[in-house]
């Protein structure tokens, strides 16, 4: 099922060109910008503490950390679901309520568990869903549903019940259902969890081969070594580390100060 | 890991049932309900006719009678409420009882409205299970888009469906937890009454929890992909000329059994 070759290969409609591979120059635009971000939960929790960030476009980087740290918070507020104070902007454009059905189709949100991400029926629906409310017409939509399966390598899964896909197979769908808005920037909440061996390895080829500009908020470091060459450590709701992953994994002790292992 | 499969009633297969269109299904389905309802009390001639049209169905469907059988006995239990009326419908007593230094008698006109009571409750679901397995539901909650029905009714009918079955996995999941803590070696098996009935407790109170927390991920995951309040969903293809033309015959026969039923009554 989970045999990858060649399907990312495939083209669909208007989305993105050009070699997947390539990194941010210098020269590239910033895709995300958070300044100064600071968020409690209503329990009184504090969860994310000044955090200031600049992604450019199409990097691809990694955002680590203990359990509890913040990562799922802080994307949480790349799309506003979640509103603390300070600044988050998305292509030049500050989140606000006035734009967040420009900003949402712009930030694809990968969540967690699959079973929160894929909440209709059967995958056609779901994947339809992100473009559907993006107002799309129907050809459109249906046209972008198959690019999106294929691009994750599940092309002809429409009619199938979600209850009944493999954990691997709801991963990618997951990813699809995403992909299928065409956003520029990608935010994967763990997306290598609970996954064996060789769905692991699909999931880092899809990710490779993807255009976006992509933050996955990860505890995978075999995964952020393969697929991530920039890692922000994050700590107790602060950045407390921002550099090439690289140089990173050599500070075997900056990473067990938090929590973190070198694969 | 065991599933909970309890709603799965759909039973694969490539039938002239089957391939007909889940709205045309739906409908006729309700068609039959209402005309098996309006069939006089013991006019038993169109009932019979009615559990033979289910037969040529199921037959036609490939699905195995029994199973179709054994499935719609789950509503004889609610029908026996009905029972009553044997003793509350005046007319001539067959057998006349002593309760309670009282007589109750048993009448022939309360016996049939029971029995025709009983016979249409068990038909209806007969339809309905027949529906159900020669139908997936996901199709089912289409076909009530499709006709119309209110959008939100229809959405918290595809979220029951959707997550049922998580919910389901998370109660055997804790109650194998509940299982493994409860083998201390002194205690009788499944460990003391009091014991397990906080543990109950315990578990219907977290199910909840998790149940809620879900729900909110869950949202958070439709505003992520620009819900914003209103559902939108693909309109359904259009109705096959040939679909059009068996909803018309079939609510034809139906009407045709059910006056049948009425003229026999005059008699
Ligand atoms: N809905 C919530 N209500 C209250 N507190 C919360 C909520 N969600 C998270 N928290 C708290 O906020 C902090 C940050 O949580 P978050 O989920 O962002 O961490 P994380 O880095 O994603 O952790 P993990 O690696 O376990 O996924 C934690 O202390 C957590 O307990
Ligand atoms: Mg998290």
């Amino acid at each position: 099922m989970l045999m990858l070759e060649g399907p990312y290969s495939s083209r669909g409609d208007g989305s993105e060109s050009g070699n997947p591979l390539q990194q941010a120059q210098g020269e590239a635009q910033p895709a995300i910008e958070v300044d100064a971000l600071t968020f409690s939960y209503p329990d009184g929790r504090k969860a994310l503490d000044g955090v200031s960030l600049t992604i450019r476009e199409r990097e691809k980087v990694a955002l680590v950390g203990p359990n509890g740290a913040g990562k799922s918070t802080l994307l949480l507020h790349l799309n506003g679901i979640l509103k603390g104070q300070g600044v988050v902007k998305i292509m030049g454009s500050e989140v606000g309520d006035g734009n967040l059905g420009l900003i949402r189709s712009q930030v694809g949100l990968v969540f967690q568990h699959p079973d929160d991400q894929l909440f209709s029926p059967t995958v056609l629906e779901d994947v339809a869903f992100g473009p559907l409310h993006m107002k799309l017409d129907e050809e459109e939509v249906r046209g972008r549903v198959k690019w999106a399966l294929a691009q994750v390598g599940m092309a002809g899964f429409e009619n199938r019940v979600s209850h009944h896909l493999s954990l691997g197979e709801k991963k990618r769908i997951a990813i699809a259902t995403v992909l299928a808005m065409q956003p520029g920037i990608l935010a994967l909440d763990e997306p290598s969890g609970d996954l064996d061996p060789r769905a692991r390895r699909g999931l880092i080829r899809l990710l490779r081969a993807l255009p976006q500009t992509i933050l996955v908020a990860t505890h995978d470091m075999r995964l952020v070594k393969e697929l991530l060459p920039r890692t922000v450590i994050l700590d107790e709701g602060k950045v407390v580390v921002d550099g090439s992953t690289e140089e990173l994994l050599e500070h075997t002790e900056l990473l067990e100060k938090h929590g973190l292992e070198a694969p | 890991m065991t599933h909970f499969h309890a709603l799965d009633q759909y039973q694969e297969g490539n039938s002239l049932v089957h391939r007909l269109d889940p709205r045309v299904k739906l409908v006729l389905t309700l068609a039959f309900v209402v005309a098996v309802t309006a069939v006089p009390h013991g006019v038993w001639v169109s009932l019979l006719l009615f559990l033979g049209t289910i037969a040529v169905i199921a037959a036609l469907a490939r699905v195995p009678p029994i199973l179709i059988f054994r499935r719609s006995m789950i509503a004889i239990p609610f029908a026996l409420a009905a029972i009553t009326l044997v003793f509350t419908v005046d007319g001539t007593p067959l057998a006349t009882l002593s309760v309670a230094s009282r007589n109750v008698s048993i009448t022939h006109q309360g016996t049939v409205a029971f029995a025709s009571i009983l016979t249409k409750s068990w038909l209806a679901v007969l339809a309905a299970t027949v529906l159900a397995t020669t139908t997936s539901f996901p199709d089912l909650v289409a076909a009530m888009r499709a006709l119309r029905l209110p959008k939100v009714m229809v959405a918290i009918v595809s979220f029951m469906y959707r997550y049922i079955f998580i919910i389901a996995d998370e109660a055997l999941r804790l109650q194998r937890a509940r299982e493994a803590r409860s083998a201390s070696p002194r205690s009788t098996a499944g460990g003391s009454l009091l014991w397990r009935t906080k543990i109950l407790g315990g578990m219907i109170g977290s199910l909840f929890l998790r149940s809620y927390e879900r729900s909110e991920r869950i949202y958070s995951a439709m505003l992520s992909r620009g819900f914003d309040g209103t559902i939108r969903t693909m309109g359904a293809e259009k109705l096959r000329l040939s679909d059009l033309m068996i909803s018309v015959t079939f609510i034809a026969y139906l009407l045709a059994v059910v006056a049948l039923g009425t003229i026999y009554m005059e008699i």
